[in-house]
């Protein structure tokens, strides 16, 4: 290049950073830029759950390999979809685009793309649906806010329902009760009917289906997991407890999703279930069968979420136990609160849940026969029947992450709090509209939670991060409390970019740590193997 | 003093300042990040505004040292820029447009003053030492971001390798 050629400095001072287009959403194309988007499903698992188009592809790639009437395939599907569920064609007719949810969803957020607004992601849908289902559409197309299903439309859905984590933060502030989450739900159905869906996704339900859990591990692997922790606990307590696994005849079928068997900090959780389990000498049992409390189906279909519900009631059937209790959890408590009765019930073989220890009768669980472990401990906290020491649990300075789930789909609010009082010292709340019904998503839900997404996930981390961050500025906190499985692994990602000081874990971890044991050896280790008091401190 | 006059002009250069930043992202985001005053409601506009202000307060202090606040805010900014939808020049730019704002901000006349135009420079050059720290902390924020990605995919069956090694000994050993 000649000298001449090169920009003078006053040109320089003209800095335009690349500005983004000001074309209207309808007509900007998705640019698929690595973090942002997920890898999809490997065509052997959706051989496995006998799926439509099972393939080798890339969203980078320009061709889909689509079926080659795929326009007809989707409209097909969206018109069957909106006989069958009412709520999906009231939500296609009555958004009145007021905007109240547009600033509500935490990608939209973190990132400013408008596309993440709630009120647009629903549009991507709505558009067509103006467009093939309403005579108002069919006449005025673009002007009556109608498009076309074209490629392009086809590939920004599965670029935004993939940037979804069907939160639903958005829903509490329609003024109609729009629920973007189920559009994204219907969404992602249409989607996989023409073979668009993420492995993240697709594999755990291919793994589940065969195996009954997430990562496809056999009975017996489960059952070695499974000793492993309670030799960590005899370790930690002297105790040697007690680890009934498919006992026929037990009182109670516990379920957990299984990332809590496999990756810490979620193994701590599950360690404590072990130790309180064992001190209330409950008559329980873990099944191999029922080995996983999570369920992906809700991320990929209506069909899918009842074919791997059905596991539990079927395998509670086959040991004859009374009731069900369930761990910490975050979207196996909304399939169980919002679905399971329907798709999978009546569960007239169970019984109406009794605690056995405090004799309370969980009313709540009457259908369902399901109970959450946060209703259950509190329920002995209530009742004076746990011996508690907080004091183990001083080093740790807390805060709460009502995971979305339990706390906006199924109001599992004040139980998990009360517990977390009775056992930790240290409780302090992060601002109010980031919390309980407003609680910001942890940015990893509904299977966005994998590694390749990760850009993607820490723009829709940063609103809960920026509250965290808030509250560790002014009380030095130092552990984010959660009741998610997922929201252990993803709000671990979180603090490690947002907020490196702070560990992320369970409830039942501090409770098992507080837990006075009959025969204990002095406690000198919490359950991550760390000495209790503040020694290290100073390091 | 050149540095009197920009602190008279304080507020409509940091706020020209931010607005360029803002500028950055589409439309619908931007005009978000402007009206929502609520730190918790909008981060990324908290992150920005207040940001801006510690900068600018810093480049006309003179300190040769950065303050840990100056440090902090900077960060604040460009680790959020490091996940968003920018090249890494885009993500960076944000730091230059303050230039801009402080040379627009000076009468056209008054830069025929030597004495001033040498003054502006220097507050230039601190502007310049602040973009190379920020390519520091872009890096940080993309290496970290790939060791994440590295360090999720061994936590995802921690417990199960452990288990493997304890009962049939190291990988090298099968
Ligand atoms: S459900 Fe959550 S992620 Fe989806 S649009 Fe609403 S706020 Fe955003
Ligand atoms: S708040 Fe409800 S009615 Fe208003 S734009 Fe959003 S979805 Fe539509």
């Amino acid at each position: 290049m000649d000298l001449h050629d090169l920009p003078k400095p006053k040109d320089l001072m003209d800095i335009d950073l690349n500005k983004p287009p000001e074309t209207g959403w309808m007509n900007n194309p998705s640019v698929f830029k690595d973090g942002t988007y997920s890898y999809p499903a490997a065509g052997k698992n959706l051989k496995i759950l006998g799926m439509p188009n099972p393939r080798q592809w890339a969203p980078t790639d320009e061709d889909w390999k689509l079926p080659e009437n795929w326009q007809e395939i989707i409209l097909k599907g969206m018109k069957e979809r909106l006989e069958k569920y009412r709520s999906f064609r009231l939500f296609m007719d009555i958004c009145v685009r007021c905007g109240a949810c547009a600033d509500k969803c935490h990608f939209f957020i973190g990132s400013g793309d408008p596309k993440n607004m709630p009120v647009l992601r629903a549009e991507l849908i709505r558009s067509v649906y103006r467009n093939d289902f309403t005579l108002l559409g069919k006449m005025l197309g673009r002007f009556g806010g109608g498009r076309e299903l074209t490629i392009d439309v086809l590939k920004e859905w599965f670029y935004y329902f993939f940037q979804c984590t069907e939160c639903r933060r958005c829903s509490v502030f329609c003024p109609y009760g729009i629920d973007t989450a189920e559009v994204t739900m219907i969404g992602r159905e249409l989607l996989n009917l023409v073979g668009l869906n993420i492995n993240w996704v697709i594999e755990p339900v291919a793994n589940c289906y065969r195996f009954g859990n997430h990562l496809g591990i056999p009975p017996h692997g489960l059952i070695d997991m499974w000793e492993f922790m309670a030799d960590d606990v005899e370790d930690i307590t002297g105790i040697k407890v007690n680890l009934p696994v498919n006992k026929k005849g037990a009182e109670i079928l516990f379920v957990t999703p299984s990332g809590d068997y496999f990756a810490d900090p979620g193994t701590y959780t599950c360690m404590g279930y072990m130790m309180l389990f064992h001190e209330l000498g409950l008559d329980y049992t873990w099944s191999t069968y029922a080995s996983e409390g999570g369920n992906f189906g809700l991320f990929t279909s209506h069909e899918m979420i009842k074919r791997l519900n059905a596991k539990i009631y079927a395998e509670a059937k086959r040991l004859g136990v009374k009731w069900i209790l369930g761990g910490e959890c975050g979207h196996m408590w909304r399939v169980v609160h919002q679905y399971m009765e329907t798709m999978n019930g009546p569960a007239d073989f169970l019984e109406e849940p009794v605690s056995p220890i405090t004799g309370t009768k969980f009313e709540n669980a009457k259908q369902t026969k399901m109970v959450h472990i946060t209703e259950f401990t509190s329920d002995l906290i209530k009742n004076g029947k746990l011996k508690l020491d907080p004091s183990r649990n001083d080093k740790i300075i807390a805060t709460y992450h009502d995971s979305c789930n339990p706390a906006r789909a199924a109001g599992l609010l004040e139980e998990p709090r009360y517990v977390i009082k009775n056992v930790v010292n240290n409780f302090y709340e992060m601002p109010e509209n980031t919390i309980r019904e407003q609680t910001f998503c942890c940015g990893g839900g509904a299977g966005l939670g994998n590694d390749e997404n990760i850009e993607m996930r820490m723009r829709g981390a940063f609103p809960r991060a920026s509250a965290l961050n808030h509250v560790v500025a002014k009380h030095d906190v130092n552990r984010l409390l959660c009741m998610c499985a997922i929201d252990r692994a993803t709000l671990t990602a979180l603090t490690h970019y947002w907020a490196p000081d702070v560990t992320v874990g369970g409830i039942h971890e501090l409770v098992a740590n507080a837990l006075v044991m009959t025969g204990e050896k002095e406690r000198t280790l919490d359950l991550r193997g760390e000495p209790l008091g503040d020694e290290e401190e100073d390091e | 003093m050149l540095v009197d006059l920009l602190l008279e002009n304080k507020k409509a250069i940091i706020k020209h300042w931010t607005d360029l930043t803002i500028d950055t992202y589409p439309p619908e985001g931007g005009s978000f990040m402007r009206k929502q005053k609520d730190p918790f409601a909008n981060p990324v506009g908290a992150a920005i505004t207040n940001g801006a202000e510690a900068i600018f307060d810093w480049v006309m202090s003179g300190s040769k040292d950065y303050s840990p606040d100056v440090v902090r805010r900077l960060d604040d900014i460009v680790r959020i820029r490091a996940v968003q939808q920018f090249s890494a020049s885009d993500a960076l730019g944000f730091i230059f447009l303050l230039k801009k704002c402080l040379r627009e901000s000076i009468p056209e006349k008054m830069m025929n003053d030597q004495h001033l135009v040498g003054e502006l420079l220097r507050l230039e050059s601190r502007v310049d030492s602040l973009a190379l720290t920020s390519f520091d902390i872009y890096m940080k924020c993309r290496e970290k971001l790939f060791e994440m990605r590295a360090m999720e995919i061994r936590n995802r069956t921690s417990r199960i390798l452990e288990r493997a090694c304890m009962k049939y000994g190291a990988p090298h050993d099968w």
